[in-house]
């Protein structure tokens, strides 16, 4: 992967927060700054800059294609794993920059976790989902209070707590979300990234999943990817819309529903487009 | 062109489009020809067991031949009328063993290496080179287990230790043979696993390695194991190579405390394997009448069983690969 490394460390300050997003009072958790996301020729994302606040849920909102996920898959180098890959500019991670030559993607995608679009459990036990990342992290502790921990943590243990071996596939699709939320409790990342982890649930498991975020915010900085502008309405602190590969308006959730600046956002959230 | 489309389309001159098949009786007859192919095949196969298990059954019904002797002797020896196939069993187990020593981890770890640590061009390139090995002649693997096994195993181990045709050579040799085999099926379950669970994986901080190992082939593991058996039953009924580099003969013991000593499983001995000995004995200038020739169709009978079994097995397990995730 070639990562822009044109300014190491200290970094000389640049324009790309701009005035609206960076209001308000928490660190940044990630900071990404002018990235430029390329499959092969294709640029599916242009040059975007986007700080993400601690203890916060950020949502990445978009029509179809606006390089949403894809810039979601750039903050833990998922994107690592696709070939033809080619992501340019910096995503600093506690004002570290991730993609710096020195650091080790395995190590940024243990701080930095993902839950997927579609549910995803190893065809594994309830417990071996739980405990597989912990203990391939190499956790020492108590596994049964880890395990459970990260069960209720993430609202599924009431459900599965005498059914622990059996197999993660045997829940339904909302609990089995629930088990990949709670599979990446267990490592206990800083950033838990979501790409629209609801998209394929029922309006009962989405509210759950939903009231489950809000929780975790309380510990976790979470970025979410939505398809859904009510989700993003109800759960997120701070939203951004991403147009073809650009960033079209970031700011507090509120202004953007109620107030955005761009004509595009408002085009978009009262469904004109997209 | 303009044929069709003037028969299709209600045109200028107010034809109804024309909705009758275009070869409905060419259609038919390729159905029919295509079932009759398949039916060869049956037929094939049926007739083979109809052999075997006549010519078995006029094997057993003779004098001097017991089924009890057949599967607890010790000795196969036809001139004096000793029939226990145990030590052509013995043999079949220890090349067949020997290959799946060497097949195996080989083969899985190449199929590991393909599936998620090769880049497509890399593959594109091994995949067909591997595949190659498949189709060497097994004479040729023969004369290589001859040849060039048998010498370098004699200056490893002692030439005092290594018989010139032994099971080991055969069975290392077989190994290589079945090697594309097994990784081309593994191959297979590998790639079948979802991408997502690799996803997950690395996700949640996993390494390739990690990916590969503890989630990856796990989640492969029935299509693996169907890849073993069906290479293990390729084992049994390979007969060429053990033909050639084995032995000509029966590795005889005069008692199960010896068939089951550490001489009964020396891979360094000569020992005729069931294949090995139907090949000898069906060129040999014997009578079709004699007990002699009808006692190979009840060795081809056993190994029949035997591969009809391991085929079960993993048919069944490939069943449950369907399962597995999803």
């Amino acid at each position: 992967m070639v990562a822009n490394k044109t300014a190491e460390r200290p970094l000389t300050a640049k324009p790309v927060v701009s005035e609206r997003a960076s209001s308000g009072t928490g660190n940044l958790a990630l900071d990404a700054r002018d990235v430029h996301v390329f499959y092969g020729d294709f640029e599916a994302v242009k040059g975007i800059s986007l700080p993400v606040h601690e203890k916060e849920i950020t949502a990445l909102i978009g029509p179809s294609g606006c390089g949403k996920s894809t810039l979601l898959r750039c903050f833990n180098r998922m994107n690592d794993v696709v070939s033809g890959v080619r992501i340019e500019g910096q995503i600093l991670y506690k004002g570290q920059d991730i993609y710096a030559s020195q650091v080790d993607p395995v190590a940024v995608r243990r701080r930095i976790g993902m839950v997927f679009q579609k549910a995803n459990p190893f065809p594994k036990s309830i417990y071996k989902n739980v405990a597989w990342g912990a203990k391939i992290n190499g956790f020492k502790g108590d596994m049964d209070a880890l395990v459970e921990k990260s069960l209720r943590q993430a609202a599924l243990w009431d459900e599965v707590k005498d059914k622990l071996h059996q197999s993660g596939l045997s829940l339904s699709g909302g609990q089995q979300q629930r088990l990949c939320i709670a599979r990446t409790l267990a490592i206990e990342p800083d950033v838990i990234l979501m790409d629209e982890p609801a998209s394929a649930l029922d309006p009962i498991a989405t509210s759950k999943i939903e009231e489950l975020m809000l929780e975790l915010k309380e510990n976790y900085t979470i970025v979410v990817v939505t398809h859904n502008m009510q989700q993003a309405a109800r759960v997120s602190d701070r939203t951004a819309l991403l147009w073809l590969g650009e960033l079209v308006e970031y700011n507090d959730t509120q202004t953007i529903f109620t107030n955005p600046s761009q004509q595009k956002t408002e085009d978009y959230i009262t469904g004109r487009h997209g | 062109m303009s044929q069709i489309s003037q028969k299709n389309t209600p045109g200028q001159d107010g034809l109804l489009p024309d909705l009758s098949g275009r070869s409905s009786v060419f259609e038919r007859v390729i159905g029919i020809v295509l079932l009759l192919c398949g039916v060869i095949s049956i037929l094939t196969t049926i007739s083979i067991v109809v052999v075997l298990v006549r010519e078995a059954y006029l094997f057993f019904g003779a004098p001097e031949v017991t089924v009890r002797e057949f599967f607890t002797g010790t000795t196969w020896q036809p001139a004096i009328g000793k029939f226990g196939i145990w030590p052509l069993v013995n043999a079949t187990l220890l090349t067949s063993f020997a290959a799946m020593v060497v097949a195996l981890p080989l083969g899985i770890s190449a199929a590991i290496y393909l599936s998620e640590y090769a880049s497509d061009r890399t593959r594109s390139i091994i995949k067909p080179i591997l595949e190659v090995l498949a189709g060497v002649p097994t004479v040729v693997y023969g004369y290589f287990a001859l040849t060039f096994m048998t010498p370098l195993l004699r200056t490893i181990f002692g030439k005092g230790n290594v018989d010139i045709f032994n099971t080991g050579s055969a069975g290392i040799v077989m190994g290589f043979m079945i090697l594309p085999m097994i990784s081309s099926i593994s191959e297979d379950a590998l790639r079948a696993v979802p991408d997502s669970l690799r996803s997950a994986a690395y996700g949640l901080g996993a390494t390739k390695f990690e990916t590969a190992v503890r989630v990856v082939v796990p989640a492969a593991l029935s299509g693996i194991m169907a890849a073993f058996i069906l290479g293990l039953s390729r084992a049994v009924g390979e007969t060429m190579i053990v033909a050639v580099a084995a032995g000509a003969g029966p590795n005889n013991f005069d008692s199960w405390g010896e068939a089951f000593s550490a001489e009964g499983f020396n891979f360094f001995k000569a020992a005729e394997t069931m294949t090995g000995h139907i090949a000898r004995i069906s060129q040999g200038d014997i009578s079709y009448a004699s007990l002699d020739y009808s006692s190979i169709f009840s060795i081809g009978l056993m190994l029949f069983v035997i591969t009809l079994i391991l085929n079960i097995i993993s048919r069944s397990i490939v069943n449950r690969l369907r399962e597995q995730y999803e």
